[in-house]
């Protein structure tokens, strides 16, 4: 029997074939999917912001792209998956209100994914494929035994990538 | 400038009176409500809930629930935001009743959606008011926007706020009644400063 593993907001998890991990209701948060295609061992994280170095308050390891990141590379490794042989998937990252000025607030979600795109590019980790941006929310669901990333939303189709 | 309060290391009489504070708002947004829609609305003791992250999807339903938010931005004295969250049939609702008609379908057009974020309006305005009427600020909100969307979305949006000087999201849960039982939610994000300002201004500070 497999089970879909939970992920919540500012949260990641490991998740091994043939389970699959989800993650509900992602806004201008970012989900990042990793997956060792011959260990079949992947897992996902859930980040809200995209730096700890520009915070204070830090220690929460998952809530930002880049130290989630790591740690997720660092559990999935821990759980047997090849560090090179690691591919990803990103989700998420929308502009939920339409507003005028609070510049910075408003391209949470972008800056979000611009951040995992540049860890990533850091970590020398593929991203396979991504449905990032506009201004609706998605719940994804991952499945480290195919590698993949299904996205659902309201109101639309949902879609594998 | 205020002495700079977070919400993990707030005393609990702190605590207390943002509760006491987010209690008198929500009440004074009822009254409002009532006035919009001419009718008595009756409302519970409103939850006033510090949580976190992971754990707001739950308490509202679930994440995948969808739900209306109107959210605006707060300037003046104090800064940040004040979001106003709705269920979506208790939405329905609320415009079939403002609006004296039967809504075709379950989809919100753009009257709908305009008559949605009026209501919104003028709730999150009377929940300002009383705020700054008690702690003698200025207050100011900006134009709403609206979505109606998953509510774990929505949230990301306040929570990411939150998310930016801590670890946990004040949560106000009003629930008031008028054929039915209708369930809306406040979530008031003062910036990090602004909580001082707040306590100070009411000699707690």
């Amino acid at each position: 029997m497999s089970e879909i593993i939970k992920v919540g907001m500012a949260d990641l998890k490991v998740c091994k074939s043939p389970n699959g991990i989800t993650t509900l209701g992602l806004g201008s948060c970012v989900g990042i999917a990793l997956r060792d295609p011959s260990t079949k061992i992947g897992g996902l994280a859930h980040i809200m912001l995209p730096d700890s170095k520009a915070i204070r308050n830090n220690t929460n390891i998952p809530k930002f792209a880049d130290t989630g990141i790591e740690e997720l590379v660092k559990q999935v490794v821990a759980a047997g998956a090849g560090r090179s042989r690691l591919v990803a998937k990103i989700a998420g990252g929308a502009q939920m209100f339409a507003f005028q000025n609070k510049s910075d607030l408003v391209r949470v979600g972008e800056r979000n994914v611009e951040a995992v795109k540049k860890k990533l590019q850091e970590l020398k980790i593929p991203i396979q494929a991504e449905d990032t941006g506009k201004n609706y929310g998605r719940t994804v669901i991952f499945y480290p035994e195919t590698g993949n990333f299904v996205i659902r939303s309201v109101g639309r189709e949902e879609m594998v990538i | 400038m205020g002495k700079e309060i977070s919400l993990e290391t707030m005393s609990a009489e702190y605590v207390d009176v943002l509760r006491e504070l987010g209690n008198i708002g929500a009440g004074n947004a009822m009254t409002a409500l009532a006035q919009l829609l001419n009718c008595k609305v009756d409302m519970k003791v409103p939850q006033v809930r510090l949580l976190e992250f992971k754990n707001v999807g739950n308490l509202i339903g679930g994440e995948e629930q969808i739900m209306a938010g109107i959210y605006l931005g707060v300037e003046g004295d104090i800064t940040g935001s004040i979001m106003f969250l709705l269920a979506k049939d208790s939405a329905k609702h609320l415009i079939e009743k403002l609006m004296g008609m039967e809504m075709q379908g379950d989809d919100f057009g753009e009257m709908e959606t305009s008559a949605l974020m009026e209501v919104g309006n003028i709730i999150t305005g009377a929940y300002l008011n009383s705020l700054a009427t008690i702690t003698n600020l200025k207050i100011f909100p900006s134009v709403p926007s609206i979505c109606i969307d998953m509510a774990g979305a929505i949230l990301s949006v306040p929570a990411i706020e939150f998310g930016a000087v801590g670890d946990k999201i004040l949560l106000i849960q009003s629930q008031f009644m008028d054929e039915i039982e209708l369930n809306g939610y406040f979530i008031m994000v003062p910036d990090i400063e602004s909580y001082g300002k707040i306590l100070a201004s009411l000699g707690m500070a």
